[in-house]
């Protein structure tokens, strides 16, 4: 199938404002399942809310758009009770790790086979520009005219510490490494959590004086490394963006199918 | 012991258990739910026996969490139920609201304690009465049932999800602490006895077009799973047809409408409820869950002593039957709803009767069960007779 098959194009063009790095992410992930061949009767997508939610509408899979940061928490309902299905959870950073915090470090202590993709623009976009659990210390944001006091959550540590056991992240600039990332957390067996930098010039650009969409992306390009690149340890600003995590433990579903047999067994 | 009583399965247990016993009889496939007092029994039931019979029990991090997981399993084709008190009832408001937004069956059970906040966790109340009518933000129709023994506990619980299935609602059993915890007969209703409501699926073929938000005639809505040929969206935007969001205020209002007269048309045949003595009474007791326990019990005792007494006991809360009560009250003189909160049920009992200023609250406040005696005590003190 082509990736035109997986899209609902009468909604076409999106929402999404000019610039935004939302789109990338949509393209990037309908790209991976294409190349997967997954049945899209098979394949649910749940988000929350926020611009990263609107992402649901616009693929042609079963598509469940839900409340402010509980995306996680509907999925693992629609995972557990068929498991047979390929649930893909797109967030926010403000959706996923703010608001969604608890539901993020549960879905990954279970270790529950879902797809966790956190759209991290490091601010509210949909709501105008406010501050987020990732926007960083001495960040200006609407609700932080003067700057930003709130540290940042780490998400490759958080996740990580919460016990997913596919951790990686990357950016939209990183086009091909964004689609095999996506790709690669789809397979793996377990909660796979891919962070993914994306772009609001609208916002974040504009109120931190970054620029345009292109030159938020080569930020992207020139502070990011590849994981264990050894420009990291001249520079340890530099983000690493890669595969941090890809371990085999128990999946929630397998073994909740295991504990059903030994219920039987009487 | 007679024939008939040797075949019948009965069971001394409490409220909480025949709750789960009647979701199991009524084809529950998939729980939900967070530790609290005093709804736990029905989790720790569901989660021995639910695996044993391959369906699914999961202890989510919250409430909130527990009430999104079961809107996810329903959207899969399953039966579906929560259960809590007060403090993660209130958590549960957002995602009720969506299931009522994005039409999802799903019962959720409210086995209510004193409050607000933390309140009287192991103490009765039936504070939540208002909470389960307008609980969750915007305009909405909503159903609560009630039971006030274990019979009716497990008979109101199969209509939950009888109900959630036609309508494609969340229902609500506001049950209440004594009720839960009360240990007491139950006769196990045999399979087909209680006429079960399987989910409507839709009969459109793959590649037709399916409208999962277009009612048919007779205003039902069939579904499709998730993991089935159809595709479509569910959100809790305002939405069209196929369930893509709109903000056109023709479709807005469409919606909106149909969300409420979904319901309230369907109230008479959603109304439950029971008679106690009420052809000839000029006093009528209205109540609901275990304070109605109290109320029966003074009944019978003045019935005794040649008193036109009765009670009418409601097993439907929400949609409220204004005419049931209406009718039965016309000739009352005295009016007594008796209920466990600061007056919560009698503000529609007084909407709905012809004399408003017949209806009094019998109530009481302190977290502990009304007594025969408290209410006999109230009706003395209305009837000018002295306390």
């Amino acid at each position: 199938m082509s990736v035109h098959d997986y899209i609902r194009e009468r909604f076409f063009p999106h929402m999404w404002c000019a610039g935004c790095g939302h789109g990338t992410v949509l393209n990037g992930l309908i790209r991976a399942v294409a190349e997967l061949g997954i049945r899209k009767r098979n394949l649910v997508m749940v988000t929350g809310i926020g611009c990263s939610a609107r992402i649901s509408g616009y693929v042609d899979f079963h598509s469940l758009h839900t409340i402010h940061g509980r995306a996680l928490a509907f999925a693992t309902g629609v995972k557990l009770s068929k498991p047979e299905l390929h649930v893909i959870v797109p967030m926010g950073d403000g959706d996923g790790l703010s608001i969604g915090g608890n539901h993020f470090i549960h879905a990954a202590r279970r270790n529950i086979n879902l797809t966790a993709l956190i759209m991290n623009n490091r601010t509210y976009g949909m709501t105008g520009g406010q501050f987020s659990p990732m926007s960083g210390l001495g960040i200006k944001a609407s609700t932080a005219p003067y700057e930003n006091i709130d540290n940042s959550f780490d998400c490759v540590e958080l996740a990580k510490a919460a016990g997913a056991t596919f951790v990686a992240r990357t950016t939209t600039f990183h086009v091909n490494q964004l689609s095999e990332l996506i790709k690669a957390a789809i397979q793996h067996k377990g909660f796979a959590v891919v962070e993914i930098f994306t772009q609001c010039p609208t916002y974040f650009g504009r109120k931190n004086r970054l620029g345009g969409a292109p030159e938020m992306l080569k930020i992207f390009k020139e502070r990011t490394v590849p994981v264990g690149s050894t420009k990291k340890a001249e520079d340890p600003s530099l983000i690493e963006r890669g595969i941090f995590v890809e371990i085999e433990r128990p999946e929630y579903c397998d073994t909740y199918q295991k504990l059903i047999e030994r219920a039987q067994e009487g | 012991m007679s024939e008939q009583v040797r075949e019948q399965d009965i069971r001394f247990v409490q409220g909480n258990e025949a709750c789960a016993l009647a979701a199991m009889y009524a084809g529950l496939d998939f729980y939900a739910g967070y530790p609290i007092t005093p709804s736990t029994e029905i989790a720790e039931i569901l989660a021995e026996r639910l695996p044993a019979m391959g369906k699914k029990f999961i202890q989510m991090e919250d409430e909130i969490a527990s009430m999104c997981a079961i809107i996810g399993a329903s959207l899969t084709g399953h039966k579906v139920m929560t259960a809590t008190s007060g403090p993660g009832f209130s958590l549960m408001q957002e995602a009720l609201g969506y299931a009522i937004m994005a039409e999802i069956p799903c019962v959720i059970v409210n086995v209510q304690r004193g409050g607000p906040s933390t309140g009287n966790p192991t103490h009765v109340s039936q504070g939540d009465v208002n909470q389960a009518r307008w609980g969750t933000h915007g305009d909405h129709a909503i159903v609560a049932l009630s039971a006030s023994n274990h019979q009716d506990v497990f008979r109101m619980t199969v209509e939950a999800f009888n109900i959630a299935e036609t309508y494609r609602t969340p229902v609500i059993l506001l049950f209440d602490e004594v009720v839960g915890h009360l240990r007491e007969k139950l006769v196990m209703p045999k399979p087909g006895e209680i006429p079960l409501v399987e989910r409507l699926h839709t009969s459109v073929r793959e590649g037709v077009n399916y409208h999962p938000y277009l009612p048919r005639e007779d205003g039902r809505l069939p579904m499709s799973d998730f993991g089935d040929v159809h595709r479509y969206n569910v959100t809790g935007l305002f939405h069209d047809m196929w369930g893509f969001p709109t903000d056109k205020p023709e479709l807005v209002e469409e919606l909106m409408r149909h969300l409420i007269r979904k319901i309230d048309y369907a109230a008479v045949s959603l109304t439950y409820h029971k008679a106690f003595y009420l052809d000839d009474a000029r006093t009528i007791l209205i109540s609901y869950g275990s304070s109605a326990r109290s109320a029966l019990a003074l009944v019978e005792r003045m019935r005794q002593r040649g008193q036109r007494i009765g009670l009418l006991e409601l097993q439907t809360i929400w949609p409220f039957p204004n005419q049931l009560v209406r009718q039965y009250t016309e000739h009352a003189e005295v009016i007594g709803v008796v209920e466990m909160n600061m007056g919560q049920l009698v503000q529609a009992v007084r909407l709905a009767v012809k004399k408003p200023q017949r209806v009094y609250l019998i109530n009481r406040i302190d977290n502990r069960l009304i007594t025969d005696k408290d209410i006999r005590q109230t009706l003395r003190a209305i009837q000018g007779k002295g306390v």
